[in-house]
């Protein structure tokens, strides 16, 4: 019998590669008479080149060109381009420089002259909707693709309500209310009115968007760092506006991306684009300081939540205003904030309205459980408030408000296909030993005091009708093609487990073929919003089922008797007629042609597909199918986080003592990886909650925390070394594999937990605001007047 | 390493005031320039003048390597673009991350912190220098990271293994809390610390057992 490899501990295939130093990520490629281009950045957060002197740079020795805005195609309306006369944040690239080294490129940058006319600016979302605020764009602070630029200013009656702490009751661009939240309100027999300021973070994976390309007969080579492969061939051939045929693209590795890297990157048209005109390679190395700029960001909220309760901890109404921070070219988390309100705390009864604001701040992008992560971080803190009035316990207010199989969410009644949150919660309360430790919250020890705290986390964790595509070659192995990226979550092997597992093959059997657009790669989902898991097993579980079919038929029409008498297992097909090896078994699928080789395609795969299976004909049997497994709901997966901590009352530093995170996310494919995963993700979310920082000079709309020292990821000493993980283990009925993915929900979980815990540590007391760092905790605790406004963003 | 001023090893105390200093009297700026790649000669001679010799001898990975060397030129940049060992990655260029770490005299340092001309006569080891090179057995930090299943994204491998190499040589029984500590310099944005903290603790106990 061959293995069981679905559940199993399988190191990914890329291993070795990554711990000896050979695997290369896109700033390890070179290429002969590669050069290296340097960007210049702006210098102000809004402003218009109004001339430039770039004479002494191109004479400089070693200067080999410039590319400008001219160069580059230009985008209308807040869609950004690569290079631009009208930088809207500090830090934009405005031009390129290439040279024979980087250091030449960079000292060339520092001669070229120009005159920028500074514009006005807003670093902060809620001062674009002041009744006489500043716009980030001269044009205006919304725009729709139908009626172009307007103004939205929210009034003098609003403002007076928010600046005396209080709700306002404005009119918002995005606006859906479900049930009768007035009428509930009222029914409530408590009602918290809470004002919640989410930080906007950098993404800042551990490679910079670093990126090289050159050209060779009209063909496009490039190497970039992206999460997706597929499917960021096709974003870069149409924003360059050329066929994605004429493209290769090569993204073997990647340096983590956490959504800032979906599609690749805007600065990744930079080096293709000057290599087109220079006639050169061109090497663009993204430094962290540059990445702080480039490198996108979580968009922070400022928030006004009303959130009803009857007496038994039942939330039964939600008021919810968001205020986005859009940056210079748009973010829509707040939409995805609003379904996760809704779902995890099943008030029935619920208005929802949302404005997301340009900015002249670092472009926004998802970062892991975009909008998700944050609502969740800034609600679960006031479901503890609520439970402390009730007099419940939080957990218990945790499993009455969490949704069952039967929930309906969101504006248009979304349903789920599997959720087990209350399962995930009970599982963790247990390994946390959440009802013993409830001695511990408060206790005092010296100048600590011990906290505890719960997260529960939902995001999306799949999509369905995607492709899959594998050959059997004649050396008798199976190469699984795949489109997805690989930036870390072993995906692009773990999917391939179903398909080798319907053909009875040891994994040592599989070659899994990745990262190279040149290979054929089919459709895919992009490597975002937690998809690949869940779509991708689905589809090689199509892909290995129609090789399956083929395999049988081969056996059956050259050894005899019917097909489905056939069985497989260890490398070969067995059945009435004898046996076959697969070797044996792909020699004749070539002999026979059609669609036992790829000669013949089903009809229904994607056009995308097409040309990657054409170029694999021919070479063994081919297994090609699209997802058809259909089913009905969203897909969901949950985290719940554990948190117990030690908040020194004389320092304001927070000191995790134990963290446990349990999740639903269906079967579970690799147990080492999805722990990985789950702990990985809320240690992130502490990061967003606590040690990571936004800082912005109000007055010049400049940002202080640009590098990692200051705005810094959690290391090893911020971090719990006993952290542990589980899962529920529940299939998900309507996938054949049952896998849903992982990778946004521990994020919410890991920041609800901790500033949960942060709260109950200072008796109760939810500073609605995060990060949560020692100067901004130590202020509450002293009694000090906060040095910021209760809604000012990016505070130092 | 983390925040603490010294970059350096005891008999050879490099301190980052001293890598600015090195940096400064060849000239170059420590503003923006100082981390970037110079890889040409060609304005080496007229902009940078100096006394330092520029062709050196550098023992990387045991072998003796002939490179011609800018006096500001890091060790990091040398070993990737002048030496071609790519293993060695630049995360954050300012001695933040670690992904650039590799092992001067068996001592974990961050490559981009050195100027090349500070390792002259001393051996540095790069990730790609770890496995035998006649027979591709890997290290034992190496192994253990194979059993262990160990990293994601893993651009902060190679800079972990060699603090890890850095760590067994050291203690070659650590606790995790050792362990822990003898890896904060290094920062794993994935966070994923617990599989790390797995595979350095399995690398002592492989160690101990040769």
């Amino acid at each position: 019998m061959a293995e069981k490899l679905i559940g199993a501990d399988i190191a990914p295939p890329d291993l070795h590669a990554k711990i000896t130093g050979r695997a290369k990520f896109a700033e390890d490629f070179r290429a002969p008479g590669m050069v290296f281009a340097k960007l210049l950045l702006s210098p102000m957060p809004h402003a218009r080149v109004r001339s430039m002197d770039t004479s002494r740079a191109l004479a400089m020795p070693g200067v080999i060109g410039i590319l400008t805005a001219d160069d580059v195609p230009a985008r209308e309306g807040p869609r950004e381009a690569c290079l631009t006369n009208e930088p809207k944040y500090e830090g934009e690239p405005v031009l390129a420089v290439a040279a024979v080294d980087e250091e030449t490129a960079a000292a060339a940058i520092e001669e070229i002259e120009i005159d920028f006319e500074p514009l006005p600016f807003v670093v902060d979302p809620l001062e674009s909707l002041r009744p006489s605020g500043p716009n980030a764009y001269t044009e205006g602070n919304q725009f729709s693709g139908e009626d172009g630029w307007s103004q939205l200013k929210w009034t003098a009656a609003d403002f007076a309500l928010i600046d005396a702490g209080r709700m306002p009751n404005p009119t918002a661009p995005i606006e859906w209310t479900k049930g009768d939240p007035e009428a509930a309100f009222a029914e409530s027999s408590l009602v918290l009115e809470e004002v919640i300021v989410h930080q906007s973070l950098t993404h800042h994976p551990m490679e910079p968007r670093s990126n090289m390309a050159y050209w060779e007969n009209g063909r496009l080579f490039a190497f970039v760092s992206t999460q997706s492969t597929q499917q960021t061939k096709f974003a870069l051939a149409g924003a360059l506006d050329m066929d994605p045929e004429d493209i290769t693209l090569v993204a073997e590795f990647c340096g983590g991306g956490f959504g800032s890297k979906i599609s690749g990157s805007t600065v990744m048209q930079i080096p293709a684009l000057f290599s087109r005109k220079i006639g050169r390679p061109v090497m663009l190395r993204i430094t962290r300081y540059e990445e702080n700029y480039v490198g996108r960001a979580r968009p922070g909220f400022q928030s006004w939540l009303k959130m009803g309760f009857l007496p038994n901890g039942k939330c039964n109404a939600i008021d919810l205003i968001l205020v986005e921070d859009g940056g210079p070219y748009g973010s829509g988390d707040n939409g995805t904030a609003g379904m996760t309100a809704d779902l995890t705390y099943t008030p029935r009864n619920m208005r929802f309205r949302a404005a997301s604001m340009y900015t002249n701040t670092p472009p926004k992008a998802a970062q892991r459980g975009p909008g998700g992560a944050q609502i969740i971080a800034m609600m679960e803190p006031i479901l503890d408030k609520a439970a402390r009035e009730l007099g419940m316990d939080r957990l218990e207010i945790r499993r009455i408000n969490a949704p069952g199989p039967d929930v309906t969410f969101g504006p248009r009644d979304t349903t789920l296909t599997s959720v087990h949150a209350r399962e995930a919660l009970d599982q963790g309360a247990q390994m946390f030993d959440w009802a013993g430790k409830q001695a511990l919250s408060g206790q005092r020890n010296g100048s600590k005091v011990t906290g505890l705290g719960i997260g529960l986390s939902p995001y999306t964790a799949g999509s369905r009708g995607r492709d899959g595509l594998m050959l059997i070659r004649p050396d008798g192995r199976l190469y699984v093609h795949q489109g997805i990226g690989n930036l870390g979550t072993h995906s692009i092997a773990d999917t391939a487990r179903p398909a080798a597992e319907l053909l009875g093959l040891d994994w040592d059997d599989v070659t899994i073929v990745w990262g190279d657009s040149s290979k054929g790669m089919p459709r895919s989902t992009v490597q975002a919003g937690s998809q690949t898991t869940h779509a991708h097993t689905r589809a090689n579980h199509a892909a290995g089922m129609d090789a399956l079919r083929k395999v049988r038929q081969i056996a059956a029409a050259t050894l005899g008797g019917a097909a489905s008498a056939y069985s497989v297992d260890g490398g070969r097909v067995r059945g009435p007629g004898g046996s076959m090896t697969f070797a044996q078994v792909a020699q004749r699928a070539i002999a026979m042609g059609g669609e036992y080789d790829g000669h013949v395609l089903p009809e229904d795969i994607h056009a995308q597909t097409v040309p990657a299976a054409q170029m694999l004909a021919g070479q063994g049997l081919m297994g090609v199918a699209r997802d058809n497994y259909g089913g009905e709901g969203s897909i969901y997966s949950w985290v719940a986080g554990f948190a117990m901590i030690e908040l020194d009352h004389d320092t304001g530093v927070v000191d995790i003592k134990e963290f446990v995170g349990v999740t639903d996310c269906g079967t579970v494919l690799h147990p080492r990886s999805l722990g990985a995963q789950v702990l990985g993700g809320c240690i992130q979310g502490i990061g967003m909650a606590m040690t990571q920082r936004w800082v912005f000079d109000p007055q010049w709309g400049v940002p202080f925390a640009n590098r990692l020292y200051t705005a810094r990821p959690p290391g090893f000493l911020d971090i719990p070394l006993n952290a542990r993980w589980g899962a529920v283990g529940i299939a998900d009925p309507t996938s054949p594999v049952g896998a849903k993915g992982i990778g946004e929900p521990p994020v919410g979980a890991g920041a609800a937990a901790l500033a949960c815990a942060v709260a109950d540590a200072m008796g109760g007391v939810c500073l609605c605001r995060t990060p949560l760092t020692p100067d901004i905790i130590l202020a509450e605790l002293e009694g000090r007047v906060a040095a910021h406004g209760r809604l000012d963003q990016h505070v130092g | 390493m983390g925040q603490e001023e010294t970059v350096g090893v005891s008999e050879h105390s490099f301190t980052r005031r001293t890598f600015i200093k090195g940096v400064i009297a060849t000239g170059a700026t420590t503003s923006s320039a100082g981390y970037l790649f110079r890889g040409s000669s060609l304005l080496g001679a007229a902009t940078y003048q100096t006394a330092t010799e520029r062709l050196i001898t550098l023992t990387v990975n045991g072998q003796a390597r002939r490179v011609d060397v800018l006096p500001h030129e890091t060790l990091a940049m040398t070993l990737r673009y002048k030496l071609g060992l790519t293993g060695t990655k630049l995360g954050c260029d300012r001695a933040e991350c670690g992904a650039c770490t590799v092992l001067i005299d068996g001592v974990n340092q961050y490559g981009c912190s050195m100027l090349t001309h500070q390792v002259r006569g001393r051996s540095v080891t790069t990730i790609e220098g770890l496995e035998n090179p006649d027979t591709g057995e890997l290290s034992v930090v190496q192994k253990a990271v194979m059993e262990e299943g160990g990293f994601q994204c893993a651009f902060c491998a190679p800079g972990f293994i060699m603090s890890m190499e850095a760590l067994i040589a050291e203690n070659p029984n650590p606790t995790r809390e050792e362990a822990a500590h003898a890896l904060s310099g290094n920062l794993c944005r994935c966070a994923d610390y617990h599989k790390i903290l797995n595979c350095a603790m399995r690398a002592a106990e492989l160690a101990r057992a040769v």
